[in-house]
């Protein structure tokens, strides 16, 4: 080892660019969104009145800038197709992702595969904000605006501001493990008050837990409008991160050896993160199991490079929850299924299968 | 717009001189590290040594600014307090004792992670840092590693691995903490002699803090002894390992030789008179 000169250090350097670093890749792309296709065309399809699958993807094409094709379907089935179904599957795309792709942010900056975007006390806040809003009685549309999505995106990030004001002590660097730590405090604290809150108001109870339970029930594209802006920055500034949560991943210490500046990138990360997951529950309600899943089975077949993880978070995790919401209000037509029951029945299984599949390798 | 960001600039690869000035760390309301006054030429070989707790880890960890000290570090004559993070980071790379490793990562990505300071905000890799990364593995020998998940190779290769990364950095400095505290004899010996031949070959200052004296005797130019933070003696191995200096600060009997080289090997005799520590060790 000693006597090897510098002579052949420059030998491989023209095979070098060929190296496999983890990108993206064209074929991870296309399959995700085929799968958000495919959820879109399955989802607006399938409902009390049947529309074929291909009408509706021509249907859906039609709306594409630059293409016209004819969908052959009449009227009424347009009516159903935008006015009651496409809100509701873009809904639940736009919130899979919001969850998957702040799951896996949130994964990413505490390098824990257990944190989840509820993780800081997104999920607490948002429940005491709603039903604070119920039980006061705003959220009986009487207003212009439905209250309960307001509150719970309020109470989300009040929790969220809590935790991490809780857990940085002026003057210094509190480890990540703190943050964690505050947030599950929080979430306590505000769990008991909204247990507190529901106690007192027996007569909304079930009102209270339909919200907890989660639903992508809509009416129209308002829902969907609401949380399209937060969902547009949040992807954005999760996209514009991957390369730093790749650097974080070798810790603080060597992170900021390598010129990164740790806690920054780690707050940046986090508030965008919770924007959108805040943002996610205050339309859907609680929807547990996504945010955990839908990562860590992308990171099993993808690898772990945040530069394929968060893309295919936010895809896969859409494409789940609206194929989610297809079984939520099928399963028991015409009653709906809570779809948190159907992202952990569905969810589990799948991922033990990947799991053992992985290990198995 | 990513590739002018990414363009490789130019690097200092003069022998960079490392000197602290005045040093003083306060951890916990402890003074970990006592104005220490320190500087090591250009390709020059520091080893900081000293017994446990005696603040080697921490003063090296001031030269990546990673704690908080008085005084002044510079690399090349330049404050490093005074340059920007990323700048710091083209200055010096660093090795640590325990490098995480993200379970998962191959080899490549993990090599190509020191690239990180060459790049732009979104630390997009360059082909030229693809480049870098593939010559320093085949200059380690990690040719056939590649592809593989770094949790999955042996300690000595993990090593090896970790060292790519910091080669990767293209910096003048080069700082391990203790880098051969998990190998066999062999391994130390094979990752020390590396790091020996790429200092030549790279004209690295080098920095590294050492448990084992003998090696610290045998590779290091220079050798820095700390004791409950102060520096207590400074320079050839052959001046500062002597025997009575490891009997006052390690406690224990020891006989040194010097080679034809300079290099020192430190030879640790037993302690067959003083009483035993515990109890459970008491001969019969």
């Amino acid at each position: 080892m000693s006597d090897s000169g510098e002579t052949d250090s420059r030998m491989t350097a023209s095979v070098a660019p060929s190296l496999g670093v983890s990108r993206l890749g064209g074929r991870w792309l296309v399959g995700g969104t085929l799968a958000v296709a495919t959820a879109l065309v399955v989802g607006v399809s399938t409902g009390p009145v049947s529309i074929p699958p291909g009408r509706v993807a021509l249907e859906l094409l039609d709306r594409l800038p630059l293409i016209s094709v004819e969908s052959g379907l009449s009227e009424g089935q347009q009516a159903i197709v935008w006015n009651l179904r496409a809100p509701r599957v873009i809904l639940g795309l736009l919130v899979g992702s919001m969850l998957a792709g702040s799951g896996a942010a949130y994964q990413g900056v505490f390098r824990n595969p257990l944190a989840d975007p509820y993780l800081l006390g997104i999920a607490a806040g948002a429940g005491l904000g709603a039903t604070l809003a119920i039980v006061s009685g705003l959220g009986d549309g009487l207003g212009i605006i439905d209250p309960v999505p307001v509150a719970a995106f309020v109470g989300a990030l009040l929790a969220v501001l809590a935790a991490g004001t809780l857990s940085v002590r002026r003057g210094s660097a509190m480890p990540p493990s703190t943050l964690i730590l505050a947030g599950v405090a929080v979430a306590s604290f505000f769990t008991a008050l909204q247990t507190f809150v529901q106690q007192r108001h027996a007569e909304t109870l079930r009102q209270v837990f339909a919200w907890i339970l989660g639903r992508l029930s809509t009416a129209g594209w308002d829902e969907v409008l609401l949380l399209l802006p937060y969902a547009v920055v949040c992807s954005g500034g999760m996209l514009l991160a991957v390369g730093a949560l790749d650097v974080l991943a070798v810790g603080d210490d060597e992170a900021s050896s390598l010129g990164l500046r740790p806690r920054t990138v780690r707050r940046l990360v986090l508030i965008v993160a919770s924007l959108g997951a805040a943002a996610a529950v205050a339309v859907s309600g609680l929807i547990g199991f996504v945010g955990l899943i839908v990562p860590h089975a992308v990171r099993l077949v993808a690898g772990i490079s945040h530069r394929r993880v968060i893309p295919l978070s936010l895809l896969f995790g859409g494409a789940f929850l609206a194929l989610a919401d297809v079984a939520a209000r099928t399963v028991q037509s015409p009653a709906e299924m809570p779809i948190g029951v159907i992202t952990a029945f569905i969810g589990a299984p799948f991922f033990l299968a990947i799991l053992r599949r992985q290990t198995a390798q | 717009m990513s590739a002018a960001a990414a363009a490789p600039r130019p690097i200092p690869t003069v022998p960079s001189e490392v000197s602290f000035d005045g040093v003083t760390v306060e951890l916990g309301g402890r003074h970990v590290v006592k104005d220490v006054t320190l500087s090591i030429p250009g390709g020059g070989w520091l080893s900081v040594i000293g017994p446990n707790g005696a603040g080697k880890t921490t003063l090296i960890r001031t030269l990546s600014g990673a704690v908080r000290y008085l005084g002044d570090v510079r690399i090349g004559g330049i404050k490093t307090s005074s340059i920007h993070h990323r700048e710091r980071a083209r200055c010096l790379a660093i090795v640590p004792q325990h490098p995480l490793v993200p379970i998962g990562i191959s080899t490549f990505d993990y090599a190509l992670l020191g690239r990180t300071p060459h790049q732009g905000l979104r630390f997009s890799p360059s082909r030229h840092d693809r480049e870098v990364t593939a010559e320093v593995l085949h200059r380690l020998d990690l040719d056939e590693f590649t592809h593989r998940r770094v949790e999955t190779l042996s300690g000595g290769e993990r090593q090896r691995v970790v060292l790519a990364r910091a080669l990767t950095q293209e910096t003048p400095v080069l700082v391990l903490d203790e880098p051969t505290s998990f190998l066999d004899v062999g391994h130390q010996i094979e990752v020390l002699e590396l790091i020996a031949s790429l200092r030549v070959e790279r004209n690295l200052t080098v920095v590294t803090t050492l448990h084992d004296l003998s090696v610290a005797g045998q590779f290091a130019d220079q050798v820095a002894v700390l004791a409950e933070g102060k520096k207590v003696a400074d320079g050839i191995p052959a001046d500062v390992l002597i025997p009575a200096l490891i009997a006052r600060h390690w406690g224990i009997e020891a006989d040194t030789a010097v080679d034809d080289h300079g290099g020192v090997t430190v030879t640790v005799r037993r302690r067959r008179k003083t009483k035993p520590l515990k109890k459970i060790e008491e001969p019969i």
